[in-house]
């Protein structure tokens, strides 16, 4: 009897299957507008784009159809429109060029937005000059994978995010190249999804936006050069794993911004030429282990508002300021680090320090304090009292300590390069 | 005045002191370049090196110098020539032969393994404050007889610019750190050379991100040129004030 079922069931699928009819669109065939292919055609069937451009203002596939570019055909919004909408589930988008989306303050215009919708795949497009590029409300289940997005705005203001994603759940964003937006990849209220091979490079704002968030996971992702790097708030249960961050460089500039998490892990990424590697704010319960922090200004700045946090076998390298804090209450853990500054010896060949390492300088503490005494900074006068204070705590956090550093760095697999 | 300059600069060569210096600047600088590839970092390991030693050996090399050169003075004053002369003749040819060390020292390496343009500027400051450093240790020299009791004030000097300064300056900031004391602190550091060529160099590098609101605060400022006018104008007067201060008492003194 089962399988009776199942043989009818791909039977079923079968005849579905070639019942799905293909159209082809392009200025040599019978139907030149894609409007036309999408009045024409019926759900499930697959509308193939050829090479050319099509100024068509603003379409809306409102049937499950699965759009396919040959040459990557130019969908151009001339300044003024947004260009598809969808409203319906499983559409597929491949390889279509999006160009000249409309800029507006009061609506989101976009080059492909979705409003409820699941099952929606958009894959190896790209999108030029986009105003907001792929968006997403109350959608699941979806694919955003191979997108190249490229804006070169110069004010906030006139420009939106790369990806945006509100109010969604398991979606899997993969390999897109995110380059000049507000925010590389933005989510807000989205569960369950995952953020993968990413590269979003100088965009004005952060390189990805992070809020109420839960349970997401990011990895392999590469953060370059963007405003104020990435940004991590109000979420808990968030994994980030083998992330760069790089060169996020300027006064208001973050590696990774943690503001408000709970019950993460951030392991194995790697913070380099940040002015702050990670900066975290009322964060408690999250994991830091493995990380590389190489040439940062701060490594990292550890508010006094976060606790439980464990900071475990991570590198710090040739970082101007280690670790500072604004309090000398300490309810985190530093433990068995390396951290290249340390001076301490090893008598019995554990590899482990015999003497703890206090990673926070004196000057690092009274700059928290009092901002204008930066301007001290790298004179003898500073340098005479931080050996000072080194060999005799007085002003920085006594607990705030590594009992057991690391006399080698530790040799982490996925940094390998 | 050139003849006078040149009787005391080959008196300077024959000493082979400016010699040393500059091999001493020379091989140290090859050695960070060595040691370190990045030459950003190169130039923020030679700044210590500018705002210590550089003013150090300025003041030391030109009291001793001067007191070795009292008979000579004493000498040319037998002659027909104007006091200024001599002075300033000394003053030149002593700064000169120093700032030469300390460009060739510090720019040869640099040049070799190719530097930006913060080398430029840590070129200017250096020379800068071996100028500022050579005068107050002219006027350390006028003030009194006793060679050691110069070489102490001359000492008092650095230390004082080096160390004390920088102390009472962090004193203010501590008492009145609930203040904007953006505008303040930067009259204050005008009055010290050290710091003046200090921040001035750490505004060229990148490393001026990690100094928040005050670092763009004098970012903002000395990147202007109203505010680079300003600093070198500072510098200057640093210069010339213990300069003419120097030549005041050395022109009216019974040596």
């Amino acid at each position: 009897m089962k399988s009776i079922l199942i043989i009818s069931g791909i039977l079923l699928f079968a005849s579905l299957n070639t019942m799905a009819a293909s159209i082809t669109i392009g200025p040599h065939q019978p139907i030149r507008s894609i409007r036309a292919g999408i009045a024409t055609a019926a759900a499930g069937d697959t509308l193939w784009i050829e090479a050319g451009t099509y100024r068509e203002g603003n379409m809306v596939l409102d049937k499950s159809l699965v759009l396919l570019g040959k040459g990557f055909p130019v969908l151009d919004g001339e300044n003024k429109f947004e260009i598809l909408t969808i409203k319906a589930n499983g559409v597929v988008i491949k390889g279509l060029k999006f160009i000249n989306t409309g800029v507006a303050s009061m609506n989101d215009l976009a080059a492909v937005k979705a409003i409820g919708c699941a099952n929606l795949r958009i894959t190896d497009n790209r999108f030029e000059n986009t105003f907001f590029g792929i968006y997403f409300a109350n959608t699941s289940q979806s694919w955003i994978e191979g997108n190249q997005l490229q804006a070169d705005a110069e004010a906030e203001h006139q420009i939106g995010n790369g990806i945006h994603m509100w109010k969604c759940s398991h979606i899997t964003v993969n390999g897109n190249t995110i380059k000049g937006h507000r925010d590389g990849i933005y989510f807000e209220f989205v569960t369950n999804s995952l953020i993968t091979r990413n590269h979003s490079e100088g965009n004005l704002r952060y390189g990805l936006h992070f809020m109420f968030s839960h349970n997401d996971e990011y990895r392999n992702n590469t953060f370059v050069n963007n405003g104020a790097g990435v940004a991590v708030m109000y979420s808990k249960g968030v994994k980030m794993i083998e992330n760069v961050f790089e060169y996020n460089w300027g006064s208001a500039a973050y590696g990774l911004l943690l503001k408000d998490i709970r019950d993460s892990f951030v392991s194995s990424n790697t913070f380099r030429k940040n002015s702050v590697g990670i900066f975290m704010e009322g964060s408690s319960r999250i994991q830091f282990q493995e990380n590389t922090f190489m040439n940062n200004g701060y490594a990292v700045r550890l508010q006094a508002s976060c606790d439980d946090n464990v900071f475990e076998r991570n590198n710090f390298l040739a970082n101007t300021f280690d670790v500072v804090t604004n309090g000398t209450l300490v309810l985190n853990k530093i433990n068995s680090n390396y951290w290249d500054k340390y001076e301490g010896y090893d008598l019995n060949k554990d590899s482990t320090g015999d003497i703890p390492y206090r990673p926070v300088s004196l000057y690092g503490m009274m700059v928290e304090q009092m901002p204008t005494a930066v301007l001290l900074w790298r004179s003898f006068l500073v340098y005479l009292m931080d050996r000072t204070e080194k060999a005799i705590p007085a002003i920085t956090p006594e607990n705030l300590k590594d009992e057991l550093p690391s006399m080698r760095p530790y040799d982490i697999i996925s940094q390998r390069q | 005045m050139t003849r006078v300059i040149k009787y005391i600069f080959y008196d300077l060569l024959r000493t082979r002191f400016i010699l040393l210096y500059t091999l001493f600047l020379l091989v140290s600088t090859f050695a960070m370049f060595q040691i370190d590839s990045d030459p950003g970092k190169v130039v923020l390991s030679l700044l210590n090196v500018v705002l210590m030693v550089v003013p150090l050996i300025s003041v030391v090399f030109t009291t001793i110098h001067f007191f070795n050169s009292y008979e000579f003075i004493e000498l040319m004053l037998a002659q027909p020539v104007n006091r200024r002369v001599i002075f300033f003749s000394e003053y030149i040819s002593v700064a000169t032969s120093l700032c030469g060390a300390y460009v060739a020292g510090i720019g040869i390496p640099s040049l070799l393994f190719g530097a930006d343009s913060s080398v430029f500027t840590l070129l200017f400051t250096g020379v800068m404050l071996t100028l500022v450093f050579v005068a107050l240790a002219f006027l350390s020299s006028v003030l009194t007889r006793d060679k050691a009791k110069a070489i102490g004030i001359a000492l008092l000097f650095w230390f004082y610019f080096s160390l004390i300064y920088d102390g009472l300056l962090l004193w203010v900031v501590y008492t009145f750190c609930d203040y904007p004391l953006e505008k303040i602190t930067l009259t204050l550091i005008a009055f010290n050379p050290v710091d003046l060529a200090r921040i001035i160099m750490l505004l060229q590098l990148d490393i001026s991100a990690l100094m928040g609101y005050t670092g763009a605060f004098y970012k903002s400022f000395f990147g202007s040129h109203m505010g680079l006018l300003f600093s070198s104008s500072i510098l200057l007067v640093w210069i010339a004030l213990p300069l003419w201060l120097a030549m005041r008492i050395f022109s009216r003194k019974d040596l």
